[in-house]
């Protein structure tokens, strides 16, 4: 019911949309012309070219990348080897940070060691593979590659030093 | 299938962020994010992204235009790594999973770490 209700207003949006476009092109109404050929049109192209190639990412990275199997590699005695490994998994995901939050709370019920899940947690926002191109795209390989650069010992620290506090603390992940 | 199912929420944000766009001057954002603002352009765009919910496909695109009308890389940088990293309205949600007193402490070394980030990209971009 709620699903529907949004969707009916996506629809609303689209239609009150295109009859303002086409309002504002007979009539010549300037801001309209602004909003449509400035604003939307570019949104539009570059979406167009953009998203099809980002869910083809996405959706291989599901197939590829069976959760159960990447979790026996990362638990306590995994070291390094397990570190890198988080780091990956976070890097393949798109979406929000809230987003991983229940694969953190998995990981952890899995046995995974509370560093390597915040590990996990800072690098899904350093790297996220599927935008990628988005950002290479709008601001250049050069701001991508420094501030990945710059971003990854931060955030690792970061994570490095929630993870030992958490442990420290002997809090827990909890279920929702 | 995926693509087609999102596309009518896709439509309706890129309409929504066009005609927000056209009413945020963007005389009013540089004044905040422009060279001009100093030190102050790192705090708002810290604000922006800590309490903003921008997804990807919207963030960069106006991250983009951002630069293009002189906003330095290094408040760039803020404004991205805050936008993914912290999120003030969502700390609700994390602290389901995580406690709230972990949640806080996150959010505030994150929000800590874009400005480390955001100063050291500042200083490369300076020097090159």
């Amino acid at each position: 019911m709620k699903k529907n209700k949004k969707i009916k207003f996506d629809f609303f949006v689209i239609f009150a949309f295109m009859a303002f476009a086409l309002y504002s092109y007979i009539s010549g109404y300037a801001p309209g012309m602004e909003i449509i050929k400035d604003n939307f049109w570019g949104f539009f192209k570059e979406m167009m070219f953009i998203l099809p190639v980002m869910f083809i990412l996405v959706g291989l990275f599901d197939v590829w990348v069976p959760k159960e199997k990447v979790q026996k590699y990362i638990g306590k005695a995994s070291g390094i080897k397990g570190i890198v490994l988080v780091m990956i998994l976070g890097f393949l995901q798109a979406g929000p940070i809230y987003a991983a939050y229940p694969v953190a709370y998995m990981l952890w019920k899995k046995g995974t060691p509370p560093t390597n899940i915040f590990i996990y947690l800072s690098s899904v926002s350093i790297i996220q593979v599927p935008v990628i191109a988005f950002e290479v795209g709008f601001l250049g390989f050069k701001f991508f590659l420094l501030r990945v650069l710059i971003s990854f010992p931060v955030f690792i620290i970061l994570g490095f030093i929630l993870g030992n506090y958490f442990e420290k603390k002997q809090f827990k992940f909890m279920k929702v | 299938m995926m693509f087609l199912k999102i596309m009518p929420v896709l439509l309706s944000v890129m309409i929504m962020v066009s005609i927000v766009l056209y009413f945020v001057s963007e005389k009013n954002l540089m004044k905040y994010l422009g060279n001009d603002a100093g030190l102050g352009a790192y705090i708002f765009a810290a604000a922006i992204g800590a309490i903003a919910i921008i997804p990807s496909f919207i963030s960069y695109p106006l991250a983009g235009v951002l630069v293009k009308a002189g906003v330095s890389y290094g408040v760039i940088s803020v404004f991205i790594n805050t936008l993914k990293m912290v999120g003030i309205l969502t700390i609700p949600i994390e602290a389901k999973f995580l406690g709230y007193k972990i949640s806080i402490l996150r959010n505030i070394l994150a929000l800590i770490g874009a400005l480390v980030v955001g100063g050291l990209m500042a200083f490369i971009y300076s020097i090159t």
